[in-house]
């Protein structure tokens, strides 16, 4: 277990900057979740922290202790790898041996780790078979397997889901959860996929174009989104993010209210919305609309999405213009300019 | 209805295509068994037997002239010259597939024209160089230069080969534990054997095929390998003896084409990932 | 946990540095590519330079001392004898005509090799014989095959009709190939493409092996016939491998002397001569080591002028 502290890290390829200053520690047994659109520095910041490319500036700790220019072998910090990387030309016992193998562990602490792994991850059936003869699920325990049975300090996973097909994927989502919690190893969890760092992480840092945008719990990037990028990000569908004359305003799609079932609290907003199409999910409605009244500015006419949780058909129906309310309650104000969060102080003063 | 003559002009083509590289050879085959006293008839059908196939041709070649002893130099160049190729290129391909960043990936044409750069351009040099070191007339002089053809072409050979395995290999490696040479020894490598297999049959053959280093660095007979040996031993002034240098011929040809036609999808991914398309 | 913690010490020792700088792409990058590059370096490069001293001094087999600089003298006597021309000329027209019939021999080839066909294993291994085969052992069964009596093809002409007593092509029942001066230039020509056939064709294969299968498909789908779609799709896509095939093919037959070492011996008289073995005659057989260097070097120009032709092709398709 440890803690990774990283100070104003740096890392530029020629002209382009991968990761652009990036602060922050994690907390000792979390996992924290990496997440951002492609191109964000997610992944080059796991590859800074694993020892296989040197930042061009700043600090890296491992529970307080510098690690540039250590060598990846003696950082003691496993990766699970998008590919997997299973190496073909050795069977999986092989395959899981090797990294306590390369350290030179003795032999009977091995057959212990080993035999303590294969359990963990019900996989011993497969260890005399050769990398190629996995299938999805199966390469993806097996990387599991190689990057657990040396006990690291810091697990980093690389996408490690984004190979597998869709059924399994959220199978493998709950076993990684549970796995976690049983090792407690402090793990950074590189995803562009919200759904899985929402279900699966502690904490999660929203990267985009090098820098940090917010490091919370999920429950805080949907409720309290630091700027507009995450509210954009963070949610499916995202934050509604509307210019008012002074501050944007965003509203998550269920936060509207029809006028007529308004809950007795302070509006924020008023709009009018005509509805132009009806999107049917199961247990949700979303709401396709066009704003037609109630911002600053009349001829913006914005399209919203809207969310009604229910399963039963709306009364509302398309090409009806409808009045929304919004409450202040519920709200996200951000600076026009910047596009960080306001306080409710300064919302109040403009 | 159409689809049956459009395969007999597609077979049609490759039979011809096959034959046009195959002919001198066949003859050449036809040519070892026959008798002098026929072979050298006017007029006779020069594809058929007309007297009884003799093996004489073949039993005078390995036992009354010098080409066993020139098969035997060319197999001791040979194997050094593919030690000393395996031994230089393969860290070297290594290097520019991994760790010499961008320009050591995309050199491999560069590497492809060094190749290119023909004998004829420094055999005279290179002969100086031989006669200083103390090598001429001797078959270490061949060993110490056939390198500078060999080492080019498998380095790009292998640059594809590296290039194909995937980075996540070395860097697993690395995380488990292992130095980058280990990286490179323990996972990579395993990964490349059939490209160094490739480059031992091709160092090999390039090594047999060159004829100007071996006649300018070496005239005695008894250093000679095969390339330059056989047109010059075999062929007393304007005597040849044709049967005899059919099968010299043809007992270098046949194995080696073999192993290149085996060889030949190695050939053409090289080309794809080194050559033609990432330069 | 356990053994799990960072090493965190320094190194101190000398070892441990040194153990330490190898951990680092380039230094580790430089030692293996080194011992390649130094050997090439030490064999190719000196040998060029080596080459230059030579072809400005006047050594000899005899003298090989390269001590007295004669400037240009060699490079002006050489240009002065009528076998230069001839020279000059056999090596680019060689050269040209190779390429030129490889060309269309190659892309021939290659529409064929890039099908999946019964027995293509065995076609393969057929097909590469030419290439497989040292160049000094094809050039003497070729000339067996032209031999100046007993020639084969002689002897079909001769069933057909066309050679002898009333054939079209003369009186005499032999064709003579390396004997008369153009025949022997096609000769050679012949046997050039005939070994380098292989080559141009692999590198040509890879090409066609990288075009979208897609992008055919579609075009077959609107309609486009066999020849349709290799003019229009095929020939268009594969330009860049084409130009690199042929530069790769003409630097083999340019630089190569065992052809006409052993068909032709540059005869009759000079009329096959070629620069690479003109040079082996003067410089080794003769012994004028400082003239035979300066007709070799009268190739670099044009080689270099290919190289960099070469290069800049595959750098634009590298980027493509």
């Amino acid at each position: 277990m440890a803690i990774l502290t990283t100070h104003a890290l740096k890392k530029h390829y020629g002209r382009i900057i991968a990761v652009d200053g990036v602060d922050m520690e994690t907390v000792d047994g979390e996992l924290l979740a990496v997440l951002g659109p492609s191109g964000s520095g997610k992944t080059t910041l796991m590859r800074l922290v694993a020892g296989l490319e040197e930042p061009s500036s700043g600090k890296l700790y491992i529970d307080g202790h510098p690690i540039m220019g250590v060598p990846p072998r003696k950082r003691n910090i496993a990766m699970v790898f998008q590919s997997y990387a299973l190496y073909p030309n050795m069977t999986v016992r092989d395959n899981i041996l090797f990294p306590l193998r390369a350290r030179k562990i003795a032999s009977d602490e091995q057959k212990r780790q080993l035999e303590w792994v294969t359990e963990i991850l019900e996989i011993a059936d497969l260890l005399d078979r050769r990398p190629t003869r996995l299938s999805g699920g199966q390469s993806q325990r097996v990387a599991l397997a190689r990057a657990m049975v040396r006990t690291p300090d810091l697990f980093l996973f690389d996408e490690p889901l984004s190979s597998l097909d869709a059924q399994i994927r959220s199978q493998a989502r709950g076993e990684l959860r549970e796995l976690h919690d049983r090792t407690r190893i402090t793990t950074l969890y590189v995803t562009h996929d919200q759904t899985e760092a929402l279900g699966l992480a502690d904490r999660i840092m929203v990267m985009e174009k090098g820098i940090v945008h917010q490091i919370g719990t999920p429950q805080q990037l949907y409720y309290d989104p630091a700027d507009t990028f995450v509210a954009g990000f963070i949610g499916d569908p995202p934050m509604n993010l509307l210019q008012l004359e002074n501050a944007i305003i965003g509203v998550r799609p269920e936060h509207f209210h029809l006028a007529s079932e308004a809950p007795g609290k302070e509006i924020a907003l008023e709009l009018e919305i005509e509805v132009e199409h009806l999107e049917f999910l199961g247990a949700e409605w979303l709401i396709y609309g066009v704003v037609r009244r109630g911002l600053p500015q009349q001829h913006q006419q914005p399209r919203v999405i809207g969310r009604l949780r229910q399963a039963a058909m709306p009364t509302i129906g398309t090409r009806e213009t409808h009045h929304f309310v919004v409450t202040k309650e519920d709200a996200c104000f951000f600076d026009s300019n910047t596009g960080s969060r306001l306080s409710e102080a300064k919302v109040a003063i403009a | 209805m159409r689809g049956y003559p459009r395969k007999l002009i597609f077979y049609a083509a490759i039979v011809l295509l096959v034959l046009f590289t195959t002919l001198p050879v066949l003859y050449a085959v036809i040519t070892i068994f026959k008798q002098e006293s026929e072979l050298y008839r006017f007029g006779a059908n020069p594809f058929i037997y007309e007297t009884a196939p003799t093996l004489d041709h073949l039993v005078y070649l390995f036992t009354s002239t010098p080409f066993p002893t020139f098969a035997m130099n060319s197999l001791v160049i040979g194997l050094c010259v593919v030690a000393i190729t395996v031994i230089l290129a393969v860290p070297a391909a290594y290097s520019l597939a991994r760790l010499t960043g961008h320009w050591g990936e995309h050199s491999g044409m560069a590497i492809f024209l060094v190749y290119l750069i023909p004998p004829t351009l420094l055999f005279i040099p290179l002969f100086r160089i031989v006669v200083t070191l103390g090598l001429a007339n001797s078959i270490w002089s061949l060993v110490l230069v056939l390198p500078t053809i060999t080492i080019p072409f498998c380095t790009w050979l292998l640059l594809g080969f590296f290039r194909s395995i995937p980075r996540q290999l070395d860097e697993a490696a690395l995380l488990d534990g292992c130095t980058r040479f280990q990286a490179f020894w323990k996972v990579v490598l395993p990964q490349a054997l059939p490209g160094i297999g490739a480059c031992i049959v091709f160092a090999f053959s390039l090594s047999l095929s060159n004829y100007i280093y071996a006649v300018t660095f070496i005239s005695e007979s008894a250093s000679r390998n095969i390339s330059a040996g056989v047109p010059t031993e075999l062929i007393r002034g304007d005597v040849y003896f044709w049967p005899s240098l059919m099968a010299a011929t043809t007992a270098v040809a046949i194995p080696l084409g073999i192993a290149y036609g085996l060889l030949f999808d190695y050939l053409v991914r090289g080309f794809q990932s080194a050559g033609a398309k990432e330069g | 946990m356990k053994e799990g913690t960072v090493a965190h010490d320094r190194p101190t020792g000398l070892m441990a540095r040194m153990a330490l700088a190898l951990e680092r792409p380039r230094v580790l990058g430089t030692l293996m590519l080194a011992p390649a590059v130094l050997y090439v370096v030490a064999f190719v490069a000196v040998p060029f330079f080596i080459a230059i001293a030579l072809s400005v001094s006047d050594a000899t087999v005899g003298n090989p001392q390269i001590d007295t600089f004669v400037g240009l003298d060699n490079f002006i006597s050489v240009i002065s004898q009528d076998a230069f021309g001839i020279a000059l000329r056999n090596s680019l027209l060689i050269t040209t005509l190779t390429v030129l019939i490889l060309l269309v021999l190659a892309t021939t080839a290659v529409e064929l090799l890039a099908r999946e066909f019964r027995g293509k294993r065995l076609v393969q291994v057929l097909f590469m014989i030419p290439w497989a085969m040292p160049v000094a052992l094809s050039a003497i069964t070729w000339l067996w095959l032209l031999d100046s009596q007993y020639s084969p093809i002689d002897w079909v002409l001769v069933q057909l009709g066309l050679l002898g007593p009333d054939g079209p092509f003369g009186p005499s029942r032999n064709m003579f190939y390396l004997g008369r001066e153009w025949l022997a230039i096609g000769s050679v020509v012949f046997v050039d493409v005939w070994r380098t056939l292989p080559l141009a064709t692999i590198i040509v294969l890879a090409g066609r092996l990288s075009i979208p299968r897609e992008r055919i498909e579609q075009a077959q789908l609107d309609g486009a016939g066999f020849f349709r779609v290799l003019f229009r799709i095929i020939i268009p896509a594969l330009a860049p491998v084409l130009t690199v095939a042929i530069l790769f093919t003409a630097l083999l037959v340019i630089g190569e002397m065992s052809t006409i070492a052993l068909l032709t011996r540059g005869g009759p008289g000079h009329a096959t001569q070629i620069l690479p073995y003109w040079a082996y005659l003067k410089g080794i057989n003769s012994g004028d080591l400082a003239q035979g260097a300066a007709i070799a070097l009268f190739l670099f120009p044009v080689l270099l002028a290919a190289a960099i032709v070469a290069l800049r092709f595959a750098y634009r398709a590298g980027r493509d």
